[in-house]
């Protein structure tokens, strides 16, 4: 089971400010060891996020992305209390989903 | 019943505490205490053996004088000097001068003698680290001067002149063990510690007095 | 009336003429100062402090309890404000310990781990890679306290002798010591700035940044790491975890660092 994700969510006005910080090591697949052998990409390739159950963001990620991925984006018409859910799924199949609530 | 007696003379070669009941100074009893830390707190990994924790006389009296707050003595400063200058190995062919593009790889390259560096592999200078050399790198450190126009600001516009052999001969020696001029220079002693050989030694006296070199445009 | 004027004219073109290149061309420096508060916004120093928080409540090892009666010199179970205070003397122990090293006498006593074991483990792996998320969520709980460490006893103002003089040790194949990069103010290593480590602002800012998350590998290191790399650097030989040369040389930074807020666990190069 992949680390938790740090998810905070802050009401401001009718918006909410979502931070969320991913704990995944991203790699590329561009890389190669010690050895001259090339590490196998694994790396998120999807993320989604939901406030109060709606979808409000999906998102196709490729290898680009660094390592323990930092995401911001602002939900419109949201207040306290209100529940955000965000899932990624990596290219082995791995997938993560964390919930926080609207403060 | 026989009984054993260990003579103090044996007593004191392995025992620390014998340096205080011997009278030793505070110096060398605070010396010991380093010594003993050192010896527990680090381990030999890679070709970083625990012998790299020796001081020679230079490193001594220099680090005794920093941690004092004071500079070292006139006549110390004049020994260590002196015993640098004539340690330094001159260029066994009597030529100083290699390739300046290979010495600005050198100068960009701060690789090797670490315990995780391949043992026997070529070190590199170090030099941006501490050193501004040419116009075009902006990476540099400033722990050292900046070597930028070295050449030029020292009027070398032949290498081979006459003129230029005092400066041409400093430039080796500072290279080979800076304490020649400097008793408590930080820079590192690439000639006389072995960090890098002659024909790389070369390669950076090109870099700093070539007049074609990048450094002295 | 004209000629009051000119002067003052002059004297602000002039001024603003000075300041226009400054303006227009950003230091290095600058850069990477804008860079850095770029990343203060989701520092993932988070995550191992999530992880730490967690590891601390968990019921673990042979012993099956958790860390949440270790004494990091507060008393028993307090983490607030433990960091700032260490290293120090521990009675039970009879040493001086940093935070790493008394979180692994904890993990020792309490939870029945192989300490031994531990100490061999590299940096990053197995329980090492725990120790580190552990020291971070306590260090997170001292963020922006200011630096009291103790030296009443007698082993505290050893170390921080003893951490004085190593600070000045030149050894190795190139003669450096932590104070030929660390002794002096507004230097660098290329583009890196190097706090200066005795000073007491320095020191505030060098040793009070660490546990810190390395941007440029992707991973949180505590002091015990940052010494042990800047040894390695130093071209000494392998600096081994929890003994008394990095402690005693945390002692002397700690100090030094006496009334500056700390700023761990924070984010670097």
């Amino acid at each position: 089971m992949a680390d938790p994700m740090r998810i905070r969510a802050q009401a401001a006005g009718s918006k909410i400010n979502v931070r969320v910080l991913m704990s995944h090591e991203m790699e590329s697949g561009q890389r190669k060891d010690v050895n001259g052998a090339p590490i196998p990409a694994w790396h998120i390739q999807e993320v989604s996020a939901s406030h109060n159950g709606a979808e409000v963001l999906s998102a196709e990620w490729g290898p680009g992305v660094s390592k323990n991925p930092y995401l911001q984006f602002t939900v419109k018409n949201g207040k306290a209390g209100d529940k955000i859910s965000v899932t990624w799924k990596d290219n082995k199949g791995e997938s993560r989903t964390d919930e926080a609530t609207v403060s | 019943m026989k009984k054993t007696t260990v003579s103090l003379k044996i007593f004191c070669v392995i025992s620390l505490a014998c340096v205080a009941s011997s009278g030793a100074s505070l110096a060398q009893q605070a010396d010991a205490a380093l010594q003993k830390t050192l010896s527990a707190s680090f381990r030999a990994e890679g070709q970083a053996g625990m012998d790299r924790l020796l001081q020679d006389e230079a490193n001594r009296l220099c680090s005794q004088a920093d941690a004092s707050g004071k500079t070292v003595s006139d006549e110390d400063a004049e020994r260590i000097r002196q015993s640098s200058f004539k340690a330094i190995a001159w260029p066994t062919d009597g030529q100083f001068f290699g390739d300046f593009k290979l010495g600005e790889k050198l100068a960009q390259d701060g690789r090797g003698k670490t315990w995780s560096d391949k043992p026997g592999s070529e070190n590199g200078g170090n030099c941006y680290n501490c050193h501004q050399i040419s116009k075009s790198e902006i990476s540099y450190g400033t722990l050292g001067p900046s070597l930028y126009n070295y050449g030029k600001l020292r009027g070398v516009s032949d290498v081979n002149s006459a003129t230029a052999k005092p400066v041409i001969d400093y430039t080796w020696g500072k290279l080979w063990n800076p304490r020649a001029y400097n008793a408590c220079s930080s820079m590192p002693r690439f000639g006389h510690n072995s960090l890098l050989t002659q024909a790389q030694l070369k390669h950076l006296m090109s870099l700093l007095l070539d007049p074609q070199s990048p450094v002295n445009q | 009336m004209g000629v009051y004027v000119f002067p003052r004219m002059a004297l602000l073109m002039l001024a603003v003429w000075v300041s226009a290149p400054a303006l227009a061309q950003k230091t290095a420096s600058d850069s990477i100062a804008e860079y850095r508060a770029m990343l203060q916004d989701g520092n993932p120093a988070d995550l191992f402090e999530a992880k730490g928080e967690d590891l601390w409540k968990q019921v673990r090892g042979p012993n099956k309890v958790s860390l949440e009666k270790c004494d990091l010199g507060k008393g028993s179970g307090v983490v607030n404000g433990a960091w700032v205070e260490m290293p120090r003397y521990f009675a039970d122990t009879q040493q001086v310990q940093d935070l790493e090293s008394r979180l692994l006498t904890c993990m020792e006593t309490l939870q029945g781990f192989d300490a031994q074991t531990i100490r061999n483990t590299p940096y990053g792996k197995g329980e090492q890679a725990n120790i580190t998320a552990l020291a971070t969520w306590v260090a997170s709980l001292s963020k922006g306290m200011a630096f009291k460490l103790p030296q009443a006893h007698a082993e505290e103002k050893r170390l921080f002798e003893l951490g004085r003089q190593l600070f000045y040790y030149r050894a190795g194949s190139h003669d450096f010591s932590c104070a030929t990069c660390h002794g002096q103010d507004n230097k660098r290593i290329r583009l890196q700035d190097l706090p200066n480590l005795t000073t007491n602002a320095g020191s505030g800012l060098g040793f009070g940044a660490w546990p810190a998350y390395r941007v440029s590998n992707g991973q949180m290191w505590g002091m015990q790491l940052r010494l042990n790399d800047c040894y390695r650097q130093q071209r000494f030989p392998y600096a081994q975890f929890g003994t008394e040369a990095g402690i005693a040389l945390s002692v002397f930074m700690g100090v030094t660092a006496q009334g500056v807020e700390t700023t761990a666990p924070s984010i670097r190069r």
